[in-house]
């Protein structure tokens, strides 16, 4: 079994209009045995910016406190807050510094900008960026997902369209997926605010 | 020969460090620099005084461009400036590497100052014996700092530096107004330099550098951030004949 797979992920995020959507599955396994169901993959790096991280564990960890511990730098230095574009570029230079020794994780990146279009787009284990227009997928559930986003996701979705969307596109890629699933966070990220709903999905 | 004025690492009893003044009287002997910001833009402008009339004018680099949207200019030692040419070049090259978009003139300016701060307070050299102007557009709008020897650092509307810099900035007081629009700035840069210029002033003899904050708009129809321009001797030539 790959490293990617040892931990178990799903994590996928969606465009919409003048928002973006962005979701992961809650399972922490250590391969056929579920040790947590309540582990976080999606975090906040801006109020407008969110890094979903997928494959293994520890590196989903490490890698969250280091892109923290960047991105507080830049905004005392530069004392602006960091675009998601940018964040992406850092995450990409951050991760080819390992290039050698890579960190097991697939990030993904959803945000808003600061004229509030949105972006998405996520990268392999060494950093190379992939911008898409539609939806974005990472994790042990990624093909499983790609069916479904290919299949739900339409241009233009309203905030409450697309949280059904990527819900449905989640909880039906993460079901025929062992390694992962056990509920599941989404969060709608609009001009406004971020909406923050947990799914109750097959506990299994 | 004072005690504390050789070792640069040594404060004087009056909490001086004494290479510092030093090097402050080194940018002092240097050909006056102008800088003004505009409401669109920003100008920087200087001597290029030459001892002798073989000196081929047009291959002198006083006026660099260290990245796309940012250029220096100086008053002091020609080579000392170099070496900060070269830094900062590189760390707006490495700033971009990670961002993928050129830094901001602050960050850029921080890290010029730090660099320049390092050579104050390490054992076995000297401190850079110039003072920058630094002139840049960014998410703020346009940018003008000065960065002296102890790496100091001073975000300026309008200032000068060098030989000439007491009588300039009184002439730049007066004239100053936030609302400037770019064109008239650049007369006004060059007006300054004329005032403390011995002889007399050709397009040969200083050099401009302007950048805009007003994107141009390509064939494709796609507006393009402007970049730091060296004005030719030619378009220098237009403003001193209106100057005059």
């Amino acid at each position: 079994m790959s490293i990617m797979e040892y931990n178990g992920s799903a994590v996928v995020a969606m465009k919409g209009n003048n928002c973006v959507a962005i979701a992961a599955d809650k399972r922490l396994g250590q391969r056929q045995m579920t040790i947590d169901t309540d582990f976080q993959k999606v975090f906040p790096i801006t109020e407008r910016t969110y890094v979903g991280l997928a494959g293994l564990a520890t590196d989903v960890k490490t890698l969250h406190d280091r892109f923290r511990m960047r991105v507080n730098l830049y905004k005392h230095r530069e004392e602006r807050v960091i675009e998601p574009k940018t964040f992406a570029n850092l995450v990409s230079h951050m991760l080819y510094e390992h290039r050698f020794g890579s960190y097991f994780v697939e990030p993904v990146i959803a945000g808003l900008d600061k004229d509030d279009q949105p972006f998405i787009c996520n990268m392999d284990n060494i950093g190379c960026i992939d911008l898409a227009d539609n939806f974005i997928v990472s994790g042990t559930a990624g093909e499983n997902l790609y069916g479904t986003c290919e299949s739900l996701w339409e241009p233009g979705l309203e905030p409450e369209e697309l949280f059904e969307t990527i819900s449905q596109a989640l909880l039906n890629a993460v079901d025929r997926d062992s390694m992962s699933g056990w509920g599941a966070v989404v969060h709608i990220i609009t001009p406004s605010g971020v909406i923050t709903r947990e799914l109750k999905s097959r506990m299994d | 020969m004072n005690r504390y004025s050789f070792s640069l690492t040594t404060f004087a009893p009056n909490g001086k460090l004494l290479q510092i003044e030093h090097a402050l009287a080194a940018v002092g002997n240097g050909s006056t620099s102008v800088g003004i910001k505009a409401a669109n833009g920003v100008v920087i402008a200087t001597e290029k005084k030459t001892g002798s009339s073989l000196i081929d004018v047009s291959s002198l680099e006083h006026m660099v461009m260290v990245c796309d949207s940012i250029g220096m200019v100086y008053s002091g030692m020609g080579p000392d400036f170099r070496v900060l040419v070269n830094s900062a070049r590189k760390a707006a090259q490495k700033y971009k590497r990670m961002y993928m978009e050129d830094p901001p003139v602050r960050i850029l300016v921080k890290e010029l100052a730090s660099i320049m701060q390092e050579f104050t307070q390490s054992g076995g050299v000297r401190p850079f014996g110039v003072s920058l102007l630094i002139a840049g557009v960014d998410d703020r709008g346009p940018n003008l700092y000065q960065v002296d020897p102890s790496g100091s650092y001073f975000p300026w509307k309008a200032t000068a530096i060098g030989k000439n810099m007491v009588n300039s900035k009184t002439f730049l007081e007066k004239r100053f107004d936030s609302d400037i629009d770019l064109e008239d700035a650049v007369y006004t840069a060059i007006l300054t330099l004329k005032e403390g210029f011995e002889g007399q002033m050709t397009e040969q003899s200083i050099d401009v550098g302007v950048i805009s904050t007003i994107p141009t708009t390509q064939a494709d129809g796609e507006p393009k951030m402007p970049t730091f321009q060296r004005l030719t001797p030619a378009e220098i030539k237009d403003y001193l004949s209106n100057v005059a």
